[in-house]
């Protein structure tokens, strides 16, 4: 697979790692009322979807940032690929 | 019809006319006590068990494709019970003496070799981590014996002992361990459960559940809507797209692990081995191919086939433990999906959907549980309890937090 990197362009998929779908990103609010509840579900329950997926991919022999990668599960075939920093600030969580 | 030696001589000499199809091929009723979804080992199994030892009608195994056409017809057919955990070693006991009695128990040859497996050692680190493996399993009633180097180049000659990075410093053996004719599992049990009643239906996809004031009514498939009192998916490897029709949200992603096979060799590896410093395991099948794999490709992916560079990390392994494997050609590779669960460890339990029951999560040890997931599956649906093998295999043990974590990943599936 090839990863088409926002600043460095086509890289190979070997010089990354997987961690999972991108919804890792959506970490719940420790301080809630079912913060239990909901870390049980944003640790260990996934829609694992047959089609297309967002994913983080995190470029660790390269330029180590962080990717959210949407890729079709039944082709491998990639289609978008975003900066993982951009899409946690446009959901107002990085600074 | 019953299998034996004789029948195979007597058809020989009236022109092989007797022989009948191994299963019949049914029209679904219009409901069933019991559907079990997926005609896969793990289906096939808990279909005959219901019938033959909880002595229950009205089966029903519904199957997309063809029986045996997924990930039993996929594996590298090695089984073995030397886990570490409680949760998980009595299990896999249970399931190798099942293998030991199987053929027997079916009247179908499923090739069962207990050629023995060896889990190779490289560092002093594991020699005390499988020492305590291999005593884990003594307690639990299974068989292991650590092996020294010479008793290693006794059986395995051709090993790269003193490779200088990680020499080969002794073995954890499990003798009982072996291989089985995967296919052979799957037409095994579907015989032996179609000659009990059960119908086995293929090419019936299930489409959706019909579930009404949380209970699940039946399922909605390619050849109509077919009623069930108790309805139970054993899909492992598709678990969440399936599951995702009853709305349900599954710990597991599914991953694909690839295989491989060489062309047919004389006798050279007598057992099964395993490679200690890399992920690398490999037998010689009994047509005389090297039958390998390693690592899974570590996303997700339905795709059932894998990408160029875990195909170089597996053969870098078996280069690395067997340098001969170079002088062999590869004939086919192919991959699987698995369930990877969130511990590594399976899931046999109800569901929130009254009637709706789940097995899955195997992760890549399916194939080894088969027998015992089906006789465990069988015995939640016949008597809604788990059976005394398979009580940690709950849904629940994530939210409760006591996870069966074999490795000590976490909840990281693609490291499992």
């Amino acid at each position: 697979m090839i990863i088409n990197h926002p600043l460095l362009g086509p890289r190979d998929a070997q010089e990354f790692t997987f961690l999972g779908d991108a919804s890792l990103i959506d970490r719940p609010d420790w301080e809630a009322e079912n913060a239990a509840e909901q870390f049980y579900e944003y640790a260990y329950l996934r829609d694992n979807p047959a089609g297309l997926h967002r994913e983080l991919w995190f470029h660790e022999t390269g330029d180590r940032s962080w990717l959210v990668v949407t890729r079709n599960t039944l082709t491998h075939e990639i289609t978008d690929v975003e900066m993982a920093s951009d899409v946690a600030r446009s959901k107002g969580r990085s600074k | 019809m019953r299998y034996s030696g004789l029948r195979v001589i007597k058809e020989a000499l009236t022109g092989h006319k007797g022989w009948k199809p191994a299963w019949r091929d049914p029209e679904p009723q219009s409901s069933y006590d019991y559907i079990i979804i997926g005609g896969g080992g793990h289906g096939l199994a808990t279909a005959y068990y219901l019938a033959k030892e909880y002595g229950k009608s009205r089966i029903a195994v519904l199957e997309k494709g063809w029986i045996g056409g997924g990930n039993v017809g996929r594996n590298t057919t090695i089984i073995r019970s030397n886990y570490l955990l409680d949760g998980n070693e009595p299990f896999y006991e249970y399931s190798l003496k099942l293998w030991e009695g199987l053929e027997q128990e079916l009247n179908y040859n499923a090739m069962v070799s207990q050629r023995g497996i060896l889990n190779l050692i490289h560092t002093d680190a594991q020699r005390d981590a499988f020492t305590r493996r291999g005593n884990a399993m003594i307690l639990n009633g299974a068989d292991a014996e650590m092996l020294s180097v010479d008793q290693i180049k006794a059986r395995y000659p051709f090993l790269n002992f003193d490779d200088a990075r990680f020499p080969i410093k002794g073995g954890l053996a499990q003798h009982r361990g072996g291989t089985v004719r995967h296919d052979a599992v799957a037409w095994g049990y579907a015989r032996a459960a179609d000659s009990l009643g059960v119908d086995i239906i293929q090419n019936c996809e299930v489409t959706g559940f019909r579930i009404e004031n949380g209970s699940c009514l039946g399922v909605e498939t390619s050849r109509g809507f077919i009623g069930g009192t108790k309805v139970a998916s054993c899909v492992a490897g598709s678990s969440s797209r399936l599951m995702s029709k009853a709305n349900m949200r599954l710990p597991i992603e599914s991953t694909v692990l690839q295989a491989f096979v060489t062309e047919g060799l004389k006798p050279v590896l007598p057992g099964v081995i395993t490679y200690g410093a890399g992920h690398f395991y490999c037998s010689q099948s009994d047509k005389g191919g090297l039958v390998f794999g390693g690592d899974p490709d570590g996303y997700n992916s339905y795709a059932q086939r894998g990408n160029l560079p875990v195909v170089e990390d597996v053969c870098e392994s078996g280069m690395a433990l067997i340098p001969a494997l170079g002088r062999a050609r590869l004939l086919r590779m192919w991959g699987g999906i698995m369930d990877m669960s969130m511990d590594g460890s399976p899931i046999i339990d109800r569901t929130d959907i009254n009637g709706l029951y789940f097995n899955g999560g195997w992760c890549y040890g399916g194939f080894k549980a088969t027998p015992a997931s089906g006789m465990c599956y069988a015995h939640l649906l016949a008597t809604d309890a788990p059976h005394e093998f398979a009580t940690a295999y709950r849904f629940d043990r994530f939210r409760r937090g006591y996870m069966i974590d074999e490795k000590g990943m976490g909840a990281q599936p693609n490291l499992h």
